[in-house]
């Protein structure tokens, strides 16, 4: 059964018809080929998959695809502007925030998520938000880290 | 997931006739963090799903005649930020910010929570704790159910097929009262709690005596309970450590817990005593 549905990933606006047990994660991956946006555990508690609705975090893997109808998605693509890496993006590279790789777009979007709430969070502050996001390398003090100076790189 | 169809009922009216007409084949979807997880293992199979995410009016917390009301559509961070809860009720912020993670608290909403019914959840102890009801509403009209009255298996409510959750009602505590709610969790700070424990106390004005008190505990049981028999041990008695403790021992009264990989039964049972009188400590100095 579709559904036909009409929302921005990235400020591009798309009208298209999905399936209605298609998940955001997937609609990202596999209809638009962003495939930053990963999908770990699928059940909502590592944090691979976050994006952005309306500048609310969620987790893609639980989010229907129609969910998003009227609405704007923002995934880990849609950070950098004008080609220049959102402050996030440059701290995490400058201060080691990753290391594998695997769980950082979600990191990242949810850094973002906290930044434009609070661009100055403390370490607990930082702390409580990412407790979702989760990194098996255990990277976290480079990726608290990063956070708390992506400031460094903000315009 | 199979198939499904997918309506986006305008009103709670329009939501109503979708129910009636679809019976046990439709299911109600609002932050969706519970039913996407059922609905992916194949628990839950439902041909129609039915989302709240146009109808208005459910997405308010707000203060009147001594209560605060919480619309079923509320989400759990935005009650957990809400002026209202922070300053009337910090309690309720302080367990709904214990709910999983930030990510998860954006999208799951107060009602879904409660119709999800998982034993585990932090809300429901501080809900009864706090004397608090809810709305269940239908075609028919809006019933109220008290907390400690809805929940009435594991997963199971008395929620009738045809009813929603459209809100909660939270009474103000009164003067001299303090609350708390703990969560006993050795694993990571998002799981669910092995024993979780939520405590009212009402003192005297001389705050020697506990006027009234009022205890629940989560994850002990096949449903959230209210302690009464720790509750009868305290009420009207002179505040003194030899009865918060006989509190707690007889909260075991009321402990069933499943053994599982948050800890044994019999090890749930011992440290619902232990964090029913932590409760009722931080309770106790939060009344001061």
């Amino acid at each position: 059964m579709d559904k036909k549905i009409k929302f921005r990933v990235n400020g591009t606006e798309h009208e298209m018809e999905v399936p209605t047990n298609r998940l955001l994660v997937d609609l990202l991956r596999y209809d638009l080929g962003l495939t930053g946006t990963k999908e770990g555990c699928s059940v909502g508690v590592c944090g691979a998959c976050t994006v952005l609705i309306d500048g609310e975090m969620v987790s893609s893997c639980l989010a229907l695809a129609v969910f998003a109808d009227g609405h704007d998605v923002t995934t880990v693509e849609g950070l950098a502007q004008d080609g220049e890496l959102h402050p996030v993006q440059q701290s995490f590279i400058r201060y080691g925030g990753f290391q594998c790789g695997i769980c950082t777009p979600g990191q990242v979007v949810a850094a973002k998520a906290l930044l434009d709430q609070n661009p100055r969070p403390n370490e607990e502050e930082i702390k409580d938000w990412m407790m979702g996001n989760l990194c098996r390398c255990t990277g976290y003090y480079k990726i608290i880290e990063s956070i708390e100076k992506a400031h460094e790189f903000a315009k | 997931m199979i198939a499904f169809d997918y309506r986006t009922p305008g009103s709670l009216e329009e939501a109503y006739a979708d129910l009636k007409e679809l019976g046990s084949d439709g299911k109600i979807i609002a932050g969706g963090t519970a039913l996407v997880i059922m609905m992916k293992q194949q628990l839950l199979q439902p041909t129609c799903v039915i989302s709240l995410r146009n109808v208005a009016g459910l997405s308010d917390v707000a203060e009147n005649n001594g209560s605060v009301h919480i619309g079923g559509l509320v989400t759990h961070a935005h009650l957990d930020a809400s002026d209202v809860v922070q300053g009337k009720l910090p309690v309720l912020g302080a367990t709904y910010h214990h709910v999983a993670t930030q990510r998860v608290r954006t999208m799951a909403t107060v009602g879904g929570g409660l119709a999800h019914a998982d034993p585990n959840q932090d809300p429901p102890p501080t809900f009864i704790a706090l004397g608090a009801s809810f709305e269940l509403s239908s075609a028919g009209g809006t019933r109220s159910v008290a907390a400690e009255d809805f929940f009435s298996d594991y997963y199971e409510t008395v929620l009738e097929p045809e009813e929603i959750v459209t809100g909660v009602s939270v009474p103000l505590m009164g003067a001299n009262s303090g609350a708390a709610y703990l969560k006993f969790l050795p694993r990571s700070a998002d799981d669910y709690a092995t024993v979780s424990a939520a405590a009212v106390v009402t003192l005297d004005d001389a705050k020697t005596t506990i006027k009234d008190v009022r205890i629940a505990m989560g994850s002990v049981n096949t449903t959230p309970v209210r302690a009464t028999a720790s509750e009868d041990v305290l009420r009207g008695q002179p505040l003194k450590a030899e009865g918060l403790r006989e509190a707690g021992e007889k909260a075991k009264d009321h402990t069933d817990p499943v053994s599982d990989f948050r800890g044994s039964g019999s090890y749930k049972t011992q440290m619902a005593a232990v964090f029913v009188r932590r409760a009722l400590e931080q309770a106790i100095a939060n009344a001061g």
